[in-house]
């Protein structure tokens, strides 16, 4: 058919632009380097400088694969999130998972001064720090244990978003009281931590980062089913033989680990995970998991690889936080994309 | 109680009275199972582990394949309960629902699905997707894991999609069809789900008339030519009482009449289900109508259609028209068929109107 066709070639033309931006945010950076030695470098020969090999091996290209999987994690988080609350406005972390990630972290760096405290004060370099990644997957795990257990009780999933709201407030506020008494440096050091950032992953942290999102990427597309029966409501994705309590464990199990692991490594990166569903859904103009699912993880990639690469400023040593960067430029093009379809609540679902 | 009791004719016969029984046709082939059946079914809600909610206490009726049934009842007399526990949404207080020879708690969602669908009331919200790409969500039970169509499928959908009329709107976007067309292509998805049973909740309360009407006679071809039991709840009483084959009214006391609809008119039990003290049941017309204190006797002359239409408005005003034009009237009221105009001749005086509208109005200031 000529509609499904089209949708390949688009899907097929994403794939070229995430490899192309892939391989231009490993060209640019405070030092520039030629595409043609990025490849001579990724198949393993000997670049015209020694030191481009160690700047693109070493640090860029942990950073690019970083921000690829968590951009497409955050996005197919975010389809899942909105397909199963029937909810425009549902985001990866609708559920409370950064609210819990944030205040494992905030109790690190604010309360416990913690083993190594000075490496946490130095501020810019301590995103990667191992202590507040472990911080943050207690954090997110015991809110997505929790929401677990809530949700194999509850009937409606509307109590679960409530709830998942509520947690939100409850933490930030105890956030907040920590902050309060807390000191100038050491607000810093958290308040840097809510910018977010690829570039702490080192290869180390990459090979527990990089399976569990290619698992949870996997897993997400073994549930386009269960969430194309969802798009009805509730009542009738039941009606067609659907088991919607295990479903919608399914669901926010795998979505919460996609938002879960991210923040963990990368603090909370927000904006990706509520747009990108939303581009996908327009540019492809179907509300189909079966195509939705890949569209956003190759889009998630190529806009957090993108960003990513505009924070740095190429060509400058300044660096912006990575949010500002998605929420700026992603703002205005997400408002484009949406007042140009009728209205929200219609584009939405569809 | 005996489970599976096959019902025979020669048992029904022998319930006849001996003088049928020589022009019958005595056969031992057994009546077609009912689609669905549910015996001594109590539906309700349970609100705590002691304490329970009944709507309705042991219900017994029937479906049978092709059958259409309109479920009739006063608001909160239960039908949407007694719709979600026949759906298997909601678990029976007590008693069975037994769909072919199997019960349905014993059936799996898969298997449930296979056998009933429903059509809700509520507004689904799915813009982007094509009329197409709902009718095949239908498909759940029978696709794989990824959910897509195989050509078997795809020609479901489509037989689907053209049972309703709907084929022409297969690749518009659900959010630019009518009412009308939305409600079509999700009974076509009810049907892609290949069921011997479709449960629709209020399948007419969004659309006009002329649509109610038209959407009443699809359903009851449907039943009659893929054979499938068709159960619709609605609150449009004289449209139920015209199309349906037969009619179950749940009152508000909890008692179920099932019936064919001109029994229940016959017997009364449908004036006693809905009737109160400002509405009248009128089985002549069999329609309802607002009882208002009578304003007084009219004779009126005329004939045809506008005779009919006026009598109408009169009857609304409070006025009873005599037919015998015997006893002494307040008014008498003249039709002159080729102007068309409306004499009114009352104590002695006559005045002449052009409509309906403006000879009430008369009827009514002269009153003052």
């Amino acid at each position: 058919m000529n509609r499904t066709h089209r949708q390949t070639l688009l899907l097929t033309a994403l794939i070229v632009v995430l490899i192309a931006v892939f391989l231009l945010s490993l060209s640019l950076g405070s030092v520039s380097i030629p595409v043609e030695q990025i490849v001579t470098i990724l198949f393993g020969g000997t670049p015209e400088k020694t030191s481009w090999a160690t700047i693109v091996l070493k640090f860029r290209l942990p950073k690019a694969i970083t921000a690829a999987l968590a951009g497409a994690a955050l996005s197919a988080s975010g389809l899942q999130m909105q397909t199963l609350f029937r909810n425009p406005l549902a985001d990866p972390f609708v559920l409370g998972i950064s609210s819990g990630a944030s205040l494992g972290v905030a109790l690190v760096v604010l309360v416990a001064g913690v083993a190594g405290g000075s490496a946490l004060l130095a501020g810019v370099s301590l995103v990667g720090d191992v202590s507040l990644a472990v911080a943050s997957i207690i954090g997110s795990t015991l809110v997505l244990l929790l929401v677990m257990a809530v949700a194999r009780r509850v009937q409606s999933t509307m109590t679960l978003l409530i709830l998942g709201l509520m947690f939100g407030y409850a933490t930030s506020a105890l956030v907040s009281v920590l902050l309060y008494f807390s000191i100038a440096e050491r607000i810093q050091a958290y308040i840097s931590w809510t910018f977010g950032s690829f570039s702490g992953v080192t290869w180390s942290q990459l090979q527990v980062f990089g399976p569990v999102v290619v698992a949870a990427l996997i897993f997400s597309h073994l549930l386009v089913k269960p969430l194309n029966a969802l798009l009805l409501g509730e009542t009738y994705a039941r009606s067609m033989g659907l088991n919607v309590r295990l479903a919608r464990l399914g669901v926010i199990a795998t979505s919460a680990s996609l938002a879960g692991v991210v923040t963990a490594f990368c603090g909370p990166i927000g904006f990706l995970g509520i747009a990108v569903p939303h581009l996908c859904r327009s540019l492809f103009h179907t509300s189909d998991h079966r195509l939705l699912m890949p569209a956003v993880v190759v889009l998630g990639g190529i806009l957090a690889v993108a960003a990513d690469l505009l924070a740095q400023l190429p060509g400058s040593q300044l660096m912006l936080p990575l949010n500002a960067v998605t929420a700026l430029l992603g703002a205005p093009v997400v408002t484009w994309v949406i007042l140009r379809q009728r209205n929200l609540r219609e584009s939405f679902a569809g | 109680m005996i489970l599976n009791h096959k019902v025979t004719k020669r048992e029904i016969i022998a319930e006849r009275p001996a003088g049928f029984q020589k022009n019958w046709q005595v056969s031992d082939e057994p009546l077609p199972i009912p689609v669905l059946r549910t015996e001594q079914l109590a539906i309700g809600y349970r609100l705590s582990r002691r304490e329970e909610r009944v709507v309705a206490p042991g219900l017994d009726v029937q479906m049978e394949a092709g059958e259409m049934v309109c479920l009739l009842g006063p608001n909160g007399a239960g039908k949407s309960t007694l719709m979600r526990t026949l759906a298997g949404l909601q678990p029976a207080l007590s008693g069975e629902v037994w769909l072919d020879e199997t019960r349905l708690q014993d059936l799996s969602a898969a298997e449930l699905a296979r056998r009933l669908s429903i059509v809700l009331t509520e507004r689904v919200d799915v813009g982007n997707l094509s009329a197409f790409g709902l009718v095949s969500l239908g498909r759940h039970p029978y696709t794989n894991w990824s959910g897509g169509l195989s050509d078997a499928d795809k020609a479901a959908v489509e037989s689907a999609l053209d049972a309703v009329g709907a084929m022409p709107l297969a690749h518009r976007p659900m959010l630019e069809l009518s009412d009308g067309e939305r409600q079509k292509v999700l009974i076509a998805r009810a049907l892609a789900q290949e069921p011997k049973l479709i449960l629709l909740d209020e399948p007419t309360a969004f659309l006009d008339l002329p649509r109610r009407v038209e959407m009443m006679g699809m359903l009851r071809t449907l039943a009659r030519e893929t054979g499938r039991a068709i159960l619709l709840s609605t609150h449009d009483l004289d449209l139920a009482l015209r199309s349906a084959d037969r009619l179950w009214l749940l009152g508000g006391n909890g008692l179920l009449h099932a019936g064919a609809p001109e029994d229940l008119v016959l017997s009364g039990a449908f004036e006693r289900a809905f009737a109160s003290e400002r509405v009248n049941f009128d089985a002549f017309s069999g329609s309802f109508r607002i009882e208002r204190p009578a304003s007084g006797i009219l004779h009126l002359y005329g004939e045809g259609l506008s005779r009919r239409w006026t009598e109408r408005a009169l009857e609304r005003e409070g006025y009873c028209v005599d037919s015998e034009r015997a006893g002494i009237p307040a008014a008498e009221i003249v039709i002159d068929p080729d102007a068309p105009l409306w004499w009114l001749r009352r104590n002695g005086d006559e005045e002449s109107y052009p409509t309906i509208g403006a000879l009430l109005r008369g009827l009514r200031t002269e009153k003052a």
